[in-house]
């Protein structure tokens, strides 16, 4: 067979697509198909990649968010609420659907994201300015308190001596916060 | 156009400028990935949600500025051409994925291309600085000031345990993405790679090629950036990365010094022999240019070839690239005819740097 863009070498890549039921061929020199796959993908040397093509079919289209379920499957499918991702969807595709999903799937999260960061599954970093003072308080208080740490470990005491007053500082507004909260 | 005008155009601060540890640091970057509270993720998001993102983000620029980083120009993905959207992604301005996939993306670009932040993309927002050279903490305070900038406008998707709520559960957290571009030559002809790379990917980092995820090491330039995203801070990941960073830096510059005790005259000769090629030929694939201007940079490091800028490199690893040779020429050409446009404008560059030497002297 020879290849449908040149139809002078033989094509040596063929590939079958089926989209609704309608089927369309392509065959290719490997020439050609090189060519071809840096027009349509921006790796310009490893040609045709079929896991970009796959991931793109597996890709979910939004028509099919609703589960076509039968009628008489009982089981409900555990789904978010906002954008009707289901679990097994998230799976599928390794993207959320909204901010609404880490909530509600987050009794299966926990493994996933311990697996993802290193046993990590707690957020430890920047903190928006708007959330609320007390978080920030906090986490300044555990930051102070590795510090502290870090300071005796290097029997620099005096040092230490003044974070640990910071840290009853912080502690006491923290205390005072909740009391005057309302 | 002439080259010299094309190049005005063409190159950003981080390819011409000189960084600190450029020698073998090319430059670096932080991408902080945020979303709105209010919409739907790009995965699932409706033509509506995905023009409000954007509507919102023109309204903030037209209220709002941030004086430090001067203008910043929106550019719509669907009104781009498809080359200049490939220009802006061999620039790393933009992620392929924005280019091809993201009907409703945008991004936000400054004059000098230090920042530029995406536009539904995989998430809503993603903000990237790239630097010259190894400046990660100016990078993280840079990015840091843009997210404080557009934090003031926008309600961003925040959980107390989760941080930063992200479309992909691997940026969860921090939605930092801290990466260094590094010229490893010394490193790969001592064949010393393949056993650093398992080391640095056993220690939570990733290395990939020049274009990211998939991309092979052309020009011995590789990447390397954090994997977890959750459970540390900021500053910790970058110090953590720093940590490698300045490990390969070490290690590179004694593999520089080891070739240069053993094996002098062949690397001075594998040295000029592809600074001849780069010269010379008129037909040069992107792989083997890739190999010779690595070569030649090594050689301007290392003291065998003198009066060349060392920003060549990175410069002519982008100009070279398929998106930029044809933006050059004005007109679509196959692989072969880009053959052919590279190895001129190699040819052409290279000259300039010749008259600029006669001129100073």
């Amino acid at each position: 067979m020879l290849c449908q863009e040149c139809n002078q070498r033989p094509a040596a890549l063929h590939f079958t697509k089926i989209v609704n039921g309608e089927k369309t061929e392509v065959n290719l020199c490997e020439v050609c198909a090189q060519e071809k796959s840096e027009m349509l993908m921006f790796n310009g040397q490893s040609g045709f990649n079929f896991n970009n093509l796959l991931a793109g079919l597996l890709n979910i289209d939004p028509s099919f968010q609703k589960p076509s379920q039968s009628p008489f499957q009982q089981e409900e499918v555990l789904h978010c609420e906002h954008c009707s991702m289901t679990f097994p969807q998230f799976l599928k595709i390794g993207r959320f659907g909204c901010a609404h999903c880490y909530e509600t799937f987050k009794d299966q999260l926990q493994p996933v994201l311990r697996r993802l960061h290193s046993g990590n599954w707690t957020h430890n970093g920047k903190i928006p300015k708007r959330i609320g003072g007390d978080l920030h308080l906090r986490k300044q208080i555990d930051d102070l308190k590795v510090s502290l740490q870090e300071c005796i470990s290097r029997e620099e005491f005096e040092k230490a001596a003044k974070i640990r007053d910071e840290i009853r500082n912080l502690e006491r507004k923290l205390a005072g916060n909740v009391g005057g909260g309302e | 156009m002439s080259l010299e005008h094309f190049l005005n155009q063409a190159v950003s601060s981080w390819m011409s400028e000189e960084g600190p540890d450029s020698d073998i640091v090319l430059s670096t970057r932080i991408r902080l990935a945020r979303n709105f509270e209010q919409y739907k993720f790009p995965t699932l998001f409706s033509h509506e949600e995905a023009k409000k993102v954007i509507t919102e983000m023109e309204q903030l620029l037209e209220t709002s500025s941030l004086q430090k980083f001067g203008q910043m120009e929106l550019l719509k993905i669907e009104e781009m051409q498809p080359l200049q959207k490939r220009v802006l992604v061999e620039k790393h301005l933009i992620s392929p994925h924005l280019a091809e996939d993201s009907p409703y993306g945008a991004v936000l670009l400054t004059e000098n291309e230090e920042v530029s932040i995406m536009i539904n993309e995989e998430d809503h927002i993603r903000i990237q600085c790239l630097f010259p050279g190894l400046q990660l903490a100016e990078a993280l305070h840079a990015a840091n000031e843009i997210d404080d900038w557009l934090e003031r406008h926008i309600q961003y998707a925040f959980d107390e345990k989760y941080g930063y709520l992200t479309s992909c559960p691997t940026n969860v957290g921090t939605g930092i993405r801290a990466s260094v571009m590094m010229h490893l030559p010394g490193l790969v002809l001592t064949q010393q790679m393949n056993r650093i790379i398992p080391a640095i990917n056993q220690l939570g980092h990733v290395v990939r090629g020049i274009y990211g995820e998939g991309s092979e090491a052309l020009g011995n330039i590789f990447q390397i950036s954090n994997q977890i995203t959750l459970g540390k801070s900021e500053e910790d990941i970058c110090r953590d990365l720093m940590g490698v960073v300045s490990q390969l830096i070490s290690q590179e510059r004694s593999a520089r010094e080891a070739l240069r005790k053993t094996s002098n005259i062949q690397l001075e000769d594998r040295v000029f022999r592809s600074l001849g090629v780069l010269t010379n030929s008129r037909i040069i694939e992107s792989k083997e240019a890739a190999r010779c201007l690595s070569d030649v940079r090594l050689g301007i490091d290392m003291g065998y070839i003198h009066q060349m800028s060392k920003s060549i490199l990175n410069e002519l690893m982008i100009l070279t690239q398929p998106g930029f040779l044809q933006q050059y020429a004005g007109v679509q050409l196959r692989a072969h005819e880009r053959d052919i446009r590279r190895a001129t404008l190699i040819r052409e560059r290279l000259k300039m740097e010749s008259e600029k030497i006669i001129g100073e002297e």
